[in-house]
């Protein structure tokens, strides 16, 4: 399935859950958080939440920054 | 026997601490994380500058990025700082609020928010439309609301009624380095408030920060000052002795301006 990960198609197995997703990205471990369709993803169900095809998926973290512009 | 009195100093009016959303902090520099070479330099800067709150910018994680290399929460433990995510880059309310949902979810729910929703990309002014009905969704959805907002004490006191926990005027322009452009507006926001005011972007030098903190401001956070100097650990530490003394020299009571000289020795006695 086709997923639209941070502004970008994904292709994942079908039935992949978030928690997959963030293994995909190479994240396991990371301090990350997710907003799938505009709504929060609780990082306490990313293992039980399916991704369905279509889903426009947000994969955020910390980064330096302070004031309007970043690096 | 000859008495020797006591020396008593006199003592400058008693400082109260910083308190931001029920937490007390003893710095009153706060600095943003962005712009160093690298994770290092950030360390090194922050630590020298002594701060307890730093800023963060959230952004998207993507495929590719080195999986080994230091995270900033790693090189800025939250167990340490007290971590500001800020909204820097949003220039809708919408935007804005979305990313404070996701650093809440992202730090564990923690409550604290740095607000902005910029006007354009040429001024990075504020846009205080948005701002205001930002700060109002926000505090309802009881995030701890930081705003920045421009130097007009009539919408500094709208969102101090909305219910954010600090109001941060500009003192010029992000990155700008122009310094207190408005000194008497500052003052006027600082007398009319029951927050802290927090001078927020424009701060180009030292002494910069030194004035904001005799206006009476409660802090001052910058970011491209300490960051864009030739050696910003040492304008970090140059920083955090500018807010100190800025601080000492409010409380102490400036002498008020006058035309002609005082002199400062005795008339009297002079043999000539």
């Amino acid at each position: 399935m086709e997923i639209m990960l941070n502004g970008k198609t994904q292709q994942l197995a079908d039935g992949s859950t978030a928690a997959d997703l963030v293994v995909t990205l190479g994240l396991t471990g990371k301090r990350v958080a997710m907003e799938i369709n505009q709504e929060i993803l609780p990082r306490s169900q990313f293992q039980t939440h399916v991704l369905q095809p279509g889903d426009q998926v947000e994969v955020v973290h910390a980064i330096g920054g302070g004031l309007a512009k970043s690096l | 026997m000859a008495q020797i009195k006591e020396q008593v100093v006199p003592l400058a009016a008693e400082d109260k601490p910083l308190v931001i959303a029920g937490k007390t902090y003893r710095s009153r520099l706060l600095t943003g994380t962005g712009k160093y070479r690298d994770m290092e330099q950030t360390r090194l800067a922050t630590e020298a500058a002594g701060v307890e709150i730093v800023t963060i910018a959230i952004r998207r994680s993507n495929i590719g990025q080195d999986p080994d290399k230091p995270s900033l929460l790693e090189v800025l433990p939250p167990e340490k700082y007290t971590i500001l995510p800020n909204t820097a880059g949003c220039y809708t309310l919408q935007d804005a609020l979305r990313t404070c949902r996701l650093a809440r979810e992202l730090l564990d729910g923690h409550s604290l928010v740095k607000l902005e929703v910029l006007g354009d990309e040429k001024t990075l002014f504020p846009d205080i439309t948005e701002t205001l009905k930002a700060a109002e969704i926000l505090v309802k959805e009881d995030f701890d609301v930081m705003v920045y907002t421009n130097d007009d004490p009539i919408i500094a006191k709208r969102l101090e009624e909305i219910g954010c926990v600090a109001v941060m005027p500009l003192a010029a322009p992000i990155g700008s380095g122009l310094g207190i452009r408005n000194p008497y507006n500052i003052r006027t926001i600082v007398e009319n408030a029951r927050v802290p005011i927090l001078v927020d972007a424009g701060v180009g030098a030292a002494s910069d920060a030194a004035i904001a903190m005799e206006l009476g401001c409660d802090g001052v956070l910058m970011n491209t000052a300490i960051a864009g100097a030739r050696d910003p650990v040492l304008m970090a530490s140059a920083m955090k002795k500018a807010v100190e003394a800025g601080r000492e020299s409010y409380l102490a009571g400036r002498i008020p301006r006058k035309r002609y000289a005082s002199a400062s020795s005795p008339i009297e006695g002079t043999f000539f």
